[in-house]
């Protein structure tokens, strides 16, 4: 069982302390002060990837798209089990759609002998929810969105379950070579061992610039894009709450007076 | 621009609310709107989209009694060459993400997902969605071409009256081919827990703020002082820090408690949609621009840390 699994590289937003400004293009945010992580739901794609290399053996490959501190999100699932690594970096990427960003993924992983290509289903930054299941169609294979479970149930043949709203399970069956796009909970993320994290930082991250996708400039970035974000702008925000202010003893007294005045405790 | 075509969603009987949101959507722009409907003996459905469309195209063949991306996309690629729309909505959901970036890609069309807002320039459309968790907005222009295909955020916008009696034109299956890619086998419903946060009056809910499983007993405690029961967020319920039941949100439960205490919780529009219900919403996060503090009535910008064991003090002394 040959697993591919794609893993992108994003700020981490869940820090309360990394603020989101626009910068003076208008078309990016301020990165210098982010810290980055490995992109939420790609880490438990990691974590089941190489949970099937251990049940049923094989390889897993890890894929990103992204500038060279991404290979720390790279040699980290690595670290946990992965094999190889290709990154793919070329300023002719930039401003790429969620389809054009599939197209490049494909040009890395088509030459890779794999039975499942996996994806996170969403990224927590550009959130398009889109670029696994592009994907599937660009390498010309079946796709399961919002996977959260995955069992092997005989030679090319897989049972997934997909998880709709309210937390209903879409039970499939569905043929290998496919592209999974998994749901976060899937699993439980390991963490990686020193050992690991020794082994990794000698494994090779193989580099594609444009040139080595074999895609031309009008295939990748803005040209090889038909949708294309031209403006970022701060969301027009309705009536916010009403704050309370001062320190915590103030705010929770406050908090507590108004509860009480309205008969919630 | 030509017309516009509106997938119809529906599962398990139900017509779902976001066909009837999307078509209010395209019914703003200016072209005729036409409802697709595939599915099997739902004339019900055929008839509650034609009070919204000017025309429904209804395939009604038993392929279509349960959801398998791979036959719609066969389907519509059909419809949208043989009727060449101009714009096609999806809804951005576990069934249209599915299955409209797959679409896009085999009709070679401009695509783009999780759309918030719709207008039409130059006989084009521009789209609006959300990045880096709800704090920036985004422009999206699209290339020329004939169709351009949207994924519609759920619950974008509200689904107008109705009102209108479109024509329904029931359609032979287009796809003659059997799909053999991919089965649908079953629907499996969620666990049900020890308690039912549906019916709870009031929720004290947990965020991934929390960081750690070993802060949760601080959330226990102003639960237990606020005679409360304890929810959650995705994050916390990811973690294994609390068990599935008690996640709200679009993929959890939708709760209608008459106070809603968010503690760092950032407000994913996935998680906001499950309280909309709640007469008061209180937030408790350290980054003022969260986006939980556009859907509370109040909001405390601070150290959870700090706040949550003050507040549970001020609570028993109450009682006290
Ligand atoms: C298909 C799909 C379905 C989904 N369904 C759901 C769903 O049903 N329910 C749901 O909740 N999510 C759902 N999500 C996930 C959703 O997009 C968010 O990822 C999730 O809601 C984030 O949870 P969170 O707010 O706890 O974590 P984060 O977004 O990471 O936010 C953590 C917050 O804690 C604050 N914080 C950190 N430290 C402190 C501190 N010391 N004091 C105070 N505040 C602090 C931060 O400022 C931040 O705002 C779904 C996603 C997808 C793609
Ligand atoms: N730059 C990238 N490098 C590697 N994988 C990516 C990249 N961008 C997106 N992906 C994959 O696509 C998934 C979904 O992204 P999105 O469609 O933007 O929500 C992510 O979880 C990743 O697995």
């Amino acid at each position: 069982m040959n697993v591919v699994v794609c893993v992108k590289q994003v700020p981490d937003t869940s820090d309360p302390d990394t603020e989101v400004h626009i910068d003076s293009s208008g078309r990016d945010v301020e990165r210098s002060k982010f810290s980055f992580v490995i992109n939420d739901a790609d880490n438990y794609a990691v974590e089941e990837a190489i949970l099937l290399k251990e049940k049923h053996g094989g390889e897993v490959t890890v894929v990103n798209i992204g500038p060279e501190t991404a290979n720390q999100v790279i040699r980290m699932a690595l670290a946990k089990g992965g094999d190889k690594a290709i990154r793919l970096e070329d300023e002719k990427f930039e401003f790429s759609d969620a389809v054009c960003t599939a197209r490049l993924l494909a040009s890395a992983i088509k030459d890779i002998e794999y039975d499942i290509v996996m994806t996170g289903c969403i990224a927590t930054d550009d959130g398009y929810t889109a670029t696994g299941v592009a994907l599937g169609q660009v390498l010309g294979l079946p796709h399961a969105a919002y996977v959260k479970s995955v069992e092997v149930v005989e030679e090319g043949k897989l049972k997934v379950g997909r998880e709709l709203e309210g937390g209903i399970m879409e039970m499939l069956e569905i043929q290998t070579p496919c592209v999974l796009t998994i749901q976060t909970g899937i699993n439980e993320p390991r963490y990686a061992s020193f050992k690991g994290i020794r082994a990794a930082s000698k494994k090779e991250i193989k580099l594609m610039d444009l040139a080595a996708t074999g895609l031309s400039e009008d295939e990748a970035g803005e040209a090889g894009s038909k949708s294309v974000m031209v403006q970022y702008s701060v969301p027009e925000v309705g009536e916010l709450a009403e704050m309370l202010e001062g320190d915590a003893a103030e705010t929770s007294g406050k908090l507590a007076g108004i509860l009480k005045e309205k008969g919630l405790v | 621009m030509s017309d516009i075509f509106v997938l119809a969603e529906h599962r398990q009987d139900e017509l779902r609310e976001v066909t009837l949101e999307m078509l209010t959507m395209a019914g703003g722009l200016g072209s005729p709107v036409t409802a697709v409907l595939f599915g099997s003996g739902v004339n019900d459905f055929a008839d509650k989209c034609a009070s919204f469309a000017d025309k429904v195209i209804y395939v009604d063949d038993p392929t279509y009694e349960n959801f398998n991306s791979a036959a719609y996309q066969a389907a519509l690629v059909e419809l949208i060459k043989a009727e060449k729309p101009g714009l096609v909505l999806i809804g951005n959901t576990g069934q249209g993400a599915d299955l409209a970036p797959s679409l896009a890609v085999e009709l070679d069309l401009p695509y783009s997902s999780d759309i918030i807002a719709v207008t039409i320039e130059n006989d084009k459309p521009v789209a609006t969605r959300q990045y880096y968790g709800g704090k920036i907005d985004g422009r999206i222009e699209f290339k020329d071409a004939d169709t351009y295909v949207l994924a519609i955020r759920e619950a974008a916008t509200p689904a107008g009256e109705g009102g209108k009696s479109g024509e329904i034109v029931k359609t032979d299956n287009p796809v003659t081919t059997e799909i053999t890619v991919k089965r649908f086998l079953e629907y499996v419903e969620a666990a049900i827990g020890e308690v039912d946060i549906t019916q709870s009056t009031a929720l004290v809910a947990v965020g991934r703020g929390i960081r750690e499983d070993k802060n949760m007993p601080i959330m226990e405690e102003l639960a237990q002082a606020m005679g409360a029961d304890l929810a959650a967020s995705r994050a916390v319920v990811d973690a294994g820090w609390l068990p599935q039941d008690r996640q709200v949100g679009i993929s959890g439960k939708t709760v209608k408690p008459k106070l809603y205490l968010a503690v760092g919780i950032s407000g994913a529009f996935q998680h906001v949609t499950g309280i909309k219900g709640a007469d008061l919403v209180v937030a408790i996060n350290k980054d003022p621009d969260a986006p939980i503090f556009q859907y509370a009535d109040y909001g405390i910008v601070d150290d959870l840390f700090k706040v949550v064991p003050a507040l549970t003090d001020k609570l028993k002394g109450m009682k006290g």
